[in-house]
């Protein structure tokens, strides 16, 4: 059964395959080049699994951040997850104990996959998604293995591989300019966080930033919410 | 490393935690049917943008205006500008993430190590 599935599966998993691979290597790369090899980007690409996540972890892990900030940016960053577990309540139905690891691996790319999903005829749907959660993992966890042994064998000067990360974030940021109609959440986040890095300086201006924003995007609910808009494809 | 192992353990952990709270959450609290609060909703919209805006400014934040006659006075801010324009200019153009996060890395790359 799990053959067929993984046969079936592998082909639509070829463009996260280069994804991953590429952007698992810049996350190895910037991880090996704050100190942490290829083991620590082994076990953090198996338990965490988040892309733009590990992303800021490399930051959090070099600026030594509190394990509060830890958890209060990593919930934030990844919040968008809870509108995909949402749609994704009925295609997990009776998965059983394979449901967990979905949950668990409901990345970006992996929710893309699924959600446009055409299962093969004579391959049973639950095994096809799984294979797809799996093999997507696997590309994220190689991926970053690899860039974090390139790193520390190459030895080359990596200085400046960090914007990678900044890089990442505005392609994220370019693509759902396309995708919302309202500009207004993505120019306050900016204008908030500006004021915030004046006036706090660059250590402590994040968490007050955060704050400031989530409180005036719920008073600006009024305005905000009467469009009513869904997002009209997903993100990175 | 300014962590030590096991408090770099720990952050991993906490991280590892909360990403899959974020994705079990609606699993958790919606599987028998019940529909969502409509602040939560709202905020799943309205949130990834402000949010990755802001991560893109706090990205930035080591950025030093300076001017000057020789081009050592640029290095605080025109790298990364250059290169956040060159990332956005390359998106808009092909819309290929890959192309767009590669160019300007290398870029970016190439401007701090071999020309401020």
């Amino acid at each position: 059964m799990y053959r067929r599935a993984f046969r079936a599966a592998f082909p639509a998993t070829v463009p996260v395959l280069m994804g991953y691979l590429a952007i698992g290597m810049a996350f190895g790369l910037m991880l090996e080049a704050i100190g942490y090899n290829f083991i620590w980007a082994f076990f953090m690409s198996l338990t965490i699994y988040a892309g733009s996540g590990q992303y800021l972890g490399v930051e959090l892990l070099g600026s030594a951040a509190a394990l509060g900030s830890v958890a209060l940016l990593t919930f934030i960053i990844n919040f968008r997850h809870l509108v995909y577990g949402l749609s994704m309540l009925e295609k997990f139905k009776g998965m059983g104990i394979r449901k967990l690891y979905m949950i668990f691996s409901l990345t970006d790319e992996t929710y893309a996959l699924l959600s446009s999903a055409r299962v093969p005829e004579r391959v049973d749907p639950h095994a096809y998604y799984f294979a797809i959660a799996v093999l997507d993992h696997c590309y994220w966890i190689a991926g970053s293995v690899l860039g974090s042994v390139a790193g520390a064998l190459l030895g080359f000067d990596t200085t400046g591989i960090d914007f990678a990360m900044t890089a990442l974030f505005i392609v994220i940021a370019v693509d759902q300019w396309d995708t919302y109609r309202a500009h207004l959440p993505a120019l306050l986040g900016f204008g908030v966080t500006v004021v915030s890095l004046v006036l706090l300086g660059p250590d402590s201006m994040l968490i007050p930033a955060l704050c400031a924003i989530v409180v005036i995007l719920l008073f600006l609910r009024v305005r905000l919410d009467v469009r009513a808009e869904q997002p009209r494809k997903e993100e990175v | 490393m300014p962590l030590t192992t096991g408090q770099a353990i720990a952050a991993i952990i906490v991280m590892a935690l909360v990403t899959f709270l974020t994705r079990a959450l609606p699993f958790l609290l919606f599987d028998r049917g019940g529909t969502p609060p409509k602040v939560v909703l709202y905020l799943g919209r309205v949130l990834p943008p402000a949010v990755i805006a802001m991560l893109i400014v706090y990205c930035l934040r080591n950025t030093q205006f300076g001017f000057g006659p020789d081009l050592a006075a640029f290095a605080g801010w025109a790298p990364q500008l250059i290169a956040a324009a060159v990332v956005v200019v390359l998106h808009l153009w092909k819309h290929n993430n890959l192309l767009s996060i590669f160019g300007g890395t290398i870029l970016y790359m190439v401007l701090v190590q071999a020309v401020f």
